[in-house]
């Protein structure tokens, strides 16, 4: 029961963030690339409900940062007018599924900007590209396991089904893949390939390289239940009784991979999630201005804004958050694998 | 860290006692040169940061930055560019005089001097490293600047005190050419150029007492990968005004530290003295604690160098890029590359990237150059609507908000940049957005410097590119390079017998013209008309060029950096550290 409410509680919390990313035009207040050029750095805005004069308001509300006058990159509070937070705002246009709309979940007055999580060097909202960039960045996550999958278990069947040369050469060259440094394989995979490509190009290209690297292990393990799979009695006895590969494969083997498979795809997609991260944080993953976590997070690297603007590190957060969501769901789906196959 | 600790002690160790090394003061016979600044005190040794470690120390073949700032310290020539006045200066030679038709110079040498070594310089040295610059067989990247209408510059010894130098034709900038062609010891070196083993000589690996210079310093240690150690050369040429031999200076301290970041760290933990250019973010980190930790801090205003965009205008019949050249009618189009320069935010470029320290630029000459630029280009504000009128014009229009070209393509290209330039990169970031503005779909691909520079001038294989030029040296010549149409960086279209355009054959003329102009009136006329040319035909977008900003302990006395490189360690002879008093000194640890 109470594993039960794990699971569920981190499901919850998964298909919450999923919803966010894949809504994330409509969440985000502004369109990620939109650049503010008046307010590079600015921190985030802090929401109030009391305002200077000690009133207090029922719906929060910010205040308009205004640069110092001395300094580019310092600013303060103007307190001379507040801006009511509102929901469901026309805003920039933007389009999901094909519909082109303009009503953003919250915003504030035109003349004003609201920036939860501060702005980048281009007064770009940090909020808005983290959105934007947990879209990109998860997608890519997702197809890369479902190629990492579908290679495994192509790869792991056909071995362990069919065993012989076949499953010895395919196994020598699983361990070889196994073996291989991945970060730098990836990291040599991609520059190789062509810089001069479209970002889908690039974001098709970066889910192909991280999927196709990541297949072994699924192979192995799924080739293992395989082989214990084919020599079970009703295996046999529906072999006896003249059944084709393709019926015992289907109806008798495949069933018992589906829970290996299930926990190598929670394991996975934190995985290439994170690889996704590390390509694009050493700027081979999709260019500017699409932004992904990687690309966020890949402003750190300058030391003046890993000790100036704490809000830059912002996305790490749903990047934390989103792994462990994953890996709670992949233990509890392995523990009742192991339960049920006791 | 224990060696960072034991640095520390060094440092400490030879301020404290600096009484103890002082050089030899000059001889009768030796005809010094005194210098004017403030007198210091001998003793210590500056800790400097450098990106990488030098590649060589064999001044004629050396071509990157680390190995020249290095050997630019061990090293002395003729007549040199003092970096602060940008005027030449008498160095080797105490004195020259120049023919009626400014193609003879002949050159008095100073007396009495001596290597590093001990060993005697004669006139026999100038003309063994002249020698040695313009073999063709030694490849060195300073040859080209030495050959004149296209012939070398021939350099004949009339008795031990005096060179006669002569050009083929009359030129500018020939005092300037003398600066940095280090003054080789014949006696070390003539050996390994006769064996034909040149290129070999003076590595890293060679023992310091086989290399000796006429520079303030001399080698005393390396150790690869960590550091380099300059210490004095006891023979040094100049005095203070006090008849002192110069360098204060017991020891130059190279440490090889990478990136900027990491020398910025390094110079706040106190390892080193100095950062001989911060970026402008760092800058303004430093300028935060500047009078806490007690750093002295220098914005010099905006560097010589320019950061531009440039068209790939390339002759593509031979290669196979079919793409590019479709696009190139665009780019061909005057009023096109004027689009593109009006839409560009360049304020926001120095806002953004450099913080306010730096400026925004419409032609190739830095406002700092105040010797040559030309005030009167016009510097149009920015303006989206004035640079849709000017596309409209030249027959495009929009497709809902995309641009189309006149035969319904749409307008979309990439800019190429050195991903291992960050300033570059959010350039083109800027500029994207900007031109995004205007319906052009631009996309940016980071690469990798080398592969880049083989693209712009090998392969052609791009449409557009960031680039930066420049910075070397206020005068007009080394640009000639640039503007020449058949000049090896003469980067929009290389390669050119002829020049393609109009325009292109009147620059190349007023560009030859004011290299033989002597008068420097006349001379800047011709300039500021190539200037002019070079900013209404856009063949560069100009964009910005950053401050130089330079850090530095503030017991560094004597300290004053030119926008010329090497930026710091220009006059290192003359710098001095002031001594610390103990409590602060701790404070560094």
């Amino acid at each position: 029961m109470l594993k039960n409410r794990k699971l569920v509680a981190a499901c919850f919390l998964l298909i919450m963030l999923h919803l966010v990313f894949m809504l994330g035009s409509f969440v985000a207040p502004y369109g990620p690339s939109a650049q503010n050029r008046d307010f590079p750095f600015v921190p985030p805005s802090a929401i109030h409900f009391m305002d200077a004069t000690g009133h207090f308001h029922l719906r929060p509300f910010v205040y308009q940062w205004s640069p110092r006058p001395d300094s580019l990159r310092e600013y303060d509070e103007s307190h001379t007018q507040l801006y009511p937070i509102h929901l469901f705002v026309e805003g920039d246009a933007y389009s999901i599924g094909g519909i082109s709309l303009r009503t953003h979940l919250f915003g504030v007055a035109p003349e004003a900007q609201i920036f939860l999580a501060g702005t980048d060097g281009f007064g770009r909202d940090q909020f808005s590209r983290i959105v934007a960039g947990g879209r990109l960045s998860i997608a890519t996550g997702l197809l890369a396991t479902m190629v990492s999958l579908a290679l495994g278990l192509l790869i792991g069947i056909v071995s362990g089904f069919y065993g012989g040369w076949i499953d010895e050469s395919a196994m020598r060259f699983a361990e070889l893949f196994l073996v291989l440094p991945w970060l730098y394989v990836l990291l040599a995979v991609r520059s190789f390939l062509p810089l001069h490509i479209t970002p889908t190009q690039a974001f098709l290209l970066l889910v192909l390289v991280i999927g196709t690297i990541g297949w072994a292990r699924p192979a192995r393990l799924i080739r293992g239940i395989v082989l214990g799979a084919k020599s079970r009695k009703y295996v046999l006895a529906s072999r006896g009784f003249g059944a084709s590969d393709w019926h015992i494969l289907v109806r008798h083997i495949l069933p018992h991979t589906y829970g290996v498979l299930l926990t190598q795809a929670a394991l996975l997609v934190p995985q290439y999630i994170l690889a996704e991260v590390t390509l694009s944080f050493f700027g081979l993953g999709l260019g500017e201005p699409e932004p992904s976590w990687g690309n966020l997070l890949a402003n750190l690297q300058h030391y003046n804004v890993l000790v100036s603007y704490w809000w830059m590190c912002a996305p790490a957060l749903p990047l934390i958050l989103v792994s462990l969501g994953y890996l709670r769901v992949a233990d509890v789906i392995q523990e009742r694998v192991q339960s049920a196959s006791i | 860290m224990r060696y960072l600790f034991t640095l520390g002690i060094v440092w400490l160790f030879a301020g404290l006692c600096s009484a103890a090394s002082i050089p030899q003061a000059p001889q009768r016979e030796e005809e010094v040169q005194a210098a004017s600044n403030t007198l210091g005190n001998y003793g210590g040794s500056l800790v400097v940061a450098q990106r990488s470690e030098p590649k060589t120390l064999n001044p004629v073949i050396a071509a990157d930055a680390p190995s020249r700032e290095v050997i630019g310290r061990m090293m002395a020539d003729l007549i040199h560019i003092n970096r602060a006045s940008q005027h030449t200066e008498p160095a080797l030679a105490k004195s020259w005089t120049v023919s009626k038709d400014g193609r003879v110079f002949t050159l008095k040498l100073r007396r009495g001097v001596r290597f590093s070594d001990g060993q005697p310089f004669t006139a026999d040295d100038v003309v063994f490293s002249f020698q040695v610059y313009l073999d063709d067989k030694t490849h060195s990247p300073q040859r080209d600047l030495l050959v004149i209408g296209g012939k070398p510059i021939t350099v004949q010894k009339l008795d031990d005190e005096t060179v006669r130098c002569t050009l083929a034709q009359p030129y500018a900038a020939a005092e300037r050419i003398f600066d940095s062609v280090a003054i080789l010891p014949r006696h070390l070196l003539e050996k390994p150029y006769r064996d034909g083993t040149f290129a070999q000589a003076w590595t890293l690996a060679t023992p310091p007492a086989q290399i000796a210079g006429l520079g303030p310093f001399r080698l005393k240690e390396y150790t690869p990968g960590q550091r380099l150690v300059l210490e004095r050369n006891p023979y040094y040429w100049k005095v203070d005004r006090t008849k002192r031999r110069l360098p204060y200076l017991d020891q130059l301290v190279f440490l090889f530290l990478g990136n900027e970041d990491a020398q910025v760290l390094r110079f706040q933990s106190g390892d080193t003295d100095l950062v001989n250019r911060v970026g402008a973010d760092n800058y303004s980190l430093l300028s935060k604690d500047a009078s806490t930790r007690g750093y002295q801090l220098f914005d010099l205003g905006p560097s010589l160098e320019y950061n531009f965009l440039v068209f790939n205008l390339n002759d593509l019949q031979s290669k196979n890029l079919s793409k590019i050249a479709t696009k190139q009618p665009w780019f061909n189009d005057v009023r096109f590359r004027q689009a593109i320069s009006l839409a560009v935010d360049r304020e926001a470029i120095v806002k953004l990237i450099y913080a306010g320290r730096g400026a925004a630029l419409w032609g190739n000459v830095s406002p700092s150059n105040k010797y040559w630029i030309d005030t009167s280009i016009p510097h149009p504000p920015r303006s989206i609507d004035k640079a849709k009128e000017l596309l409209k014009s030249a027959g495009f229009s929009w497709l809902g908000d995309r641009l189309m070209d006149p035969h319904g393509q749409l307008v979309e290209f990439s800019i190429i940049t050195s991903s291992s330039n960050a300033q570059r990169s959010k350039m083109a970031t800027i500029i994207q957005d900007d031109l995004n503005k205007l319906g052009m779909d631009v996309h940016i691909v980071p690469l990798e410097f080398r592969a880049m520079l083989d693209r712009v001038f090998q392969t052609y294989d791009y449409e557009v590119a960031i680039m930066g030029l420049g910075g070397g040296d206020a005068d007009p010549t080394p640009e000639m390079n640039v503007w020449l149409s058949n000049g090896g960086t003469h980067l929009w279209h290389l390669g050119e017998y002829k020049p393609a355009t109009a325009w292109e054959s009147q620059l190349d003329q007023l560009m030859q013209k004011q290299m033989l102009e002597l008068n420097y009136k006349r001379r800047k006329r011709l300039y500021d008309q190539a200037q002019e040319i070079i900013s209404s035909n856009v063949p560069f977008v100009f964009l910005a060029t950053p401050d130089i900003l330079v850090a530095a302990k503030k017991n560094v006395a004597n300290f004053q950096p030119a926008i010329l490189e090497p930026t710091a360690l220009w006059d290192v002879e003359e710098l001095y550290l002031r001594p610390v008093p103990p409590a602060s000194a701790g404070s560094h640890r």
